[in-house]
């Protein structure tokens, strides 16, 4: 099998090229028209909240729906108007989708049977290894459990040896235990049978953890696209600052551009590397600053003399603090913004940093990131209806 | 699938420890819901049942009285006298079956996963000629079928009867009093009873399901050969079971649109009941019928093996 998969991989030099895709029902727009090139061999993420256009856009990539405008490549070839049974493609669906009436075998073995491959046996069996289910294989789908099924769907889909697999939140049904160790296991699947895999998820941590490249969606567009910690370093917009992680976005006045920007938020100057910053800074006009809450450290107002020079400072008293275990993570209002959040690893706890007290948050300028003030600064915040 | 049985189990491993000892009274609840259900059973269906056993070995005559002798010869002398009619009654039946699937599957799919909004109207219009009397209905189909109308026409000119004739189910370019006229009638008359099993089993289809297959390079022909007919083999079964097992025992159908030659045990019975008066024959006919629609339908269950998918 390896040897099979390791020649698709040299032949086909198949990226799957989306070109002004675009999906509209009636008046609604689910993906605006887009462009997005998934490397061979990638585990690339489409991530975004539901509703955000990214199901419709890998469901036009599987043909089971039709692009209102846009061409689908699979590496040179143009697959647009192919039906679904003629793409090299195959999907794991969110609800798994196996045919209750087969067995696990008969399940697995479908998309070879359909395409005339007599004896499937020994293709099932080295399936039925790579996803751990070799006493399963005459079992119904009802009688396995949640998990079992996911890897059921996973092998009906590999076995064809598709150019790309696409992966429709194939975990939203698991509980987090069984996700996390699902997550794993596809990254290994993945990684052993080179395949391009395409996951759709809501979910970031997910998206992080699993993905060589991921692209965030927010209603219909492509927010941004990069590699995980890129993406989470460097936000260009306040959906992906705040939809990723947690991110602190301070409102601030530039007052001098250069090398490094200085912008004034509550009285303090705050340092911002230039190249850093998304938009063109003019002096006099509006930047969000941004910083990520681990990146802060706290010290108590006592101590204020003792920080070395040079770092973003900004004053404030705790509002609120809660003990995780490996960090303490602190809420701060201060002059600059309210409720900024602090997350302090719990080396050496300063008991002085109870809520009222009054503290100092200082942190590297090389953190810190410059946001274009236009945008609505709460994007992306998950909000408890959110959440499920 | 799964979840079903889940609730299942559930209650009893919840309740056991809060509910350890129920009231006499609690317990007998069930039973008392299922009394009215049973006293029907037992009135409508175990009495005469047993009363048509006694009569079909009894012997005697109406002026007389008839008696229990034991003659179980009745049996075998009415089944060598109506065999014929045993014959007629089972392809009758499993003709309009048959016929009755061909034409309500495309219809129940459609229903199921093309009509839309339309579905509700749809699927009144199949019942709604129960709202008229199975009599009417049946007579009006003498309308139809009648030598002078248009069908009869139009299958005239297509050259139908032709062929129709040449198998023995027509005569000449007539078509009331022939086979056809009865096996027509079955059909129109039994065919809602086709149609809402298998909608419902087509309907309940996941429509993922056919996404899933198209995904794996089953076109559409070979999606509904793998996928969707297996899955609605508990609506074919029964539908199919629905529709034959009246159908068998049916005469009005034979009695308005047939002739001498078209009639089927349920005329048999009927006019031994009503007319010659000879109710042994008649209720060892009818128990003779029963066994065989059982055994029938016995091997048919087991054949179609569709334990697995409800």
């Amino acid at each position: 099998m390896t040897d099979k998969t390791a020649h698709t991989g040299k032949n086909t030099g198949g990226d799957v090229r989306l070109t002004g895709i675009s999906k509209t029902y009636g008046s609604f727009t689910a993906v605006h028209p887009l462009d997005l090139t998934v490397p061979q061999g990638s585990f690339f993420a489409l991530l975004g909240a539901s509703g955000c256009g990214k199901t419709t856009t890998l469901r036009m990539i599987a043909g089971l729906e039709d692009p209102s405008t846009g061409t689908v490549f699979l590496g040179d070839k143009d697959v647009t108007d192919l039906p679904p049974y003629k793409r090299p493609v195959n999907t794991v669906f969110q609800s798994y989708a196996l045919f209750p009436h087969m067995d696990i075998t008969e399940n697995i073995a479908f998309g070879l049977r359909r395409r005339g491959i007599k004896s499937v046996k020994k293709q099932v069996d080295d399936m039925l290894e790579l996803v751990q289910l070799g006493d399963k294989a005459r079992h119904k789908p009802h009688q396995l459990s949640g998990g079992q099924q996911q890897r059921v769907a996973v092998a009906r889909a590999l076995i064809n040896h598709p150019q790309v697999l696409l992966l429709d939140e194939p975990l939203g049904a698991l509980d987090l235990k069984l996700r996390r160790q699902m997550q794993l296991e596809l990254k290994r699947i993945q990684t052993e049978v080179g395949i391009t895999f395409v996951h759709v998820t809501h979910d970031q941590e997910e998206a992080m953890t699993m993905a060589d490249q991921v692209a965030v969606m927010n209603g219909g567009r492509v927010e941004q696209l990069g590699a995980p910690a890129d993406l989470y370093e460097n936000p260009q917009t306040t959906f992906v600052a705040n939809f990723l992680g947690t991110s602190n976005l301070i409102e601030a006045e530039v007052v001098e551009t250069g090398t490094d920007v200085v912008v004034t938020a509550g009285g303090g100057k705050l340092r911002v590397p230039g190249d850093r910053c998304t938009s063109a800074v003019r002096q006099g006009g509006k930047v969000l600053v941004g910083v990520r809450p681990e990146k802060i450290s706290l010290a108590h107002a006592d101590d204020a003399g003792k920080i070395a020079d040079g770092r973003n400072r900004v004053t404030g008293r705790i509002a609120d603090s809660s003990f995780i275990g490996v960090s303490t993570q602190y809420v701060v209002n201060s002059p600059a913004g309210a409720e900024l959040q602090v997350y302090e690893q719990n080396i050496e706890r300063d008991t002085r940093l109870v809520p009222g007290a009054e503290v100092v948050l200082h942190w590297n300028p090389a953190h810190t990131f410059g946001l274009d003030a236009a945008q609505d600064i709460d994007a992306g915040v998950e909000t408890v209806e959110d959440a499920g | 699938m799964s979840a079903p049985t889940l609730a299942k189990e559930a209650p009893e491993s919840v309740d056991e420890p809060i509910l350890r000892k129920p009231s006499a009274r609690k317990r007998l609840v069930p039973y008392w819901l299922l009394l009215p259900g049973i006293i029907w059973l037992l009135v409508f269906f175990a009495l005469p049942l047993v009363y048509q056993a006694s009569t079909s070995v009894q012997t005697g005559s109406l002026e007389k009285g008839f008696e229990v002798t034991w003659h179980f010869q009745t049996y075998w002398d009415a089944f060598t006298e109506y065999w014929p009619q045993f014959v007629r009654s089972l392809l009758y039946a499993g003709t309009a079956t048959l016929l009755c699937l061909l034409l309500g599957y495309p219809l129940a799919y459609l229903i199921a996963f093309k009509a839309g909004r339309w579905r509700n109207l749809l699927l009144v219009l199949v019942i709604a000629p129960f709202f008229t009397s199975f009599l009417i209905r049946t007579l009006a189909w003498k309308t139809i079928l009648a030598d002078d109308s248009v069908v009869v026409d139009v299958l005239n000119t297509l050259h139908v009867l032709d062929v129709t004739s040449w198998i023995g189910w027509t005569e000449g370019d007539r078509v009331l009093a022939t086979p056809m006229a009865v096996v027509c009638g079955l059909t129109y008359n039994f065919l809602p009873f086709m149609i809402l099993p298998l909608y419902t089993s087509l309907e309940r289809i996941d429509g993922r399901l056919h996404e899933a297959a198209r995904d794996l390079y089953a076109s559409p022909a070979t999606t509904f050969r793998k996928v969707t007919f297996p899955l609605s083999m508990p609506g074919v079964v029964s539908g199919t079971l629905l529709t034959f097992i009246p159908a068998s025992g049916d005469y009005v159908n034979a009695e308005l649109l047939g002739s001498t030659d078209t009639k089927m045990v349920g005329n048999v019975i009927q006019s031994q009941f009503l007319r010659v008066l000879d109710y042994p024959t008649a209720a060892a006919l009818s128990f003779i019928l029963m066994a065989i629609v059982l055994a029938m339908v016995t091997v048919y269950i087991r054949r179609a093996g569709t334990e697995d998918l409800v």
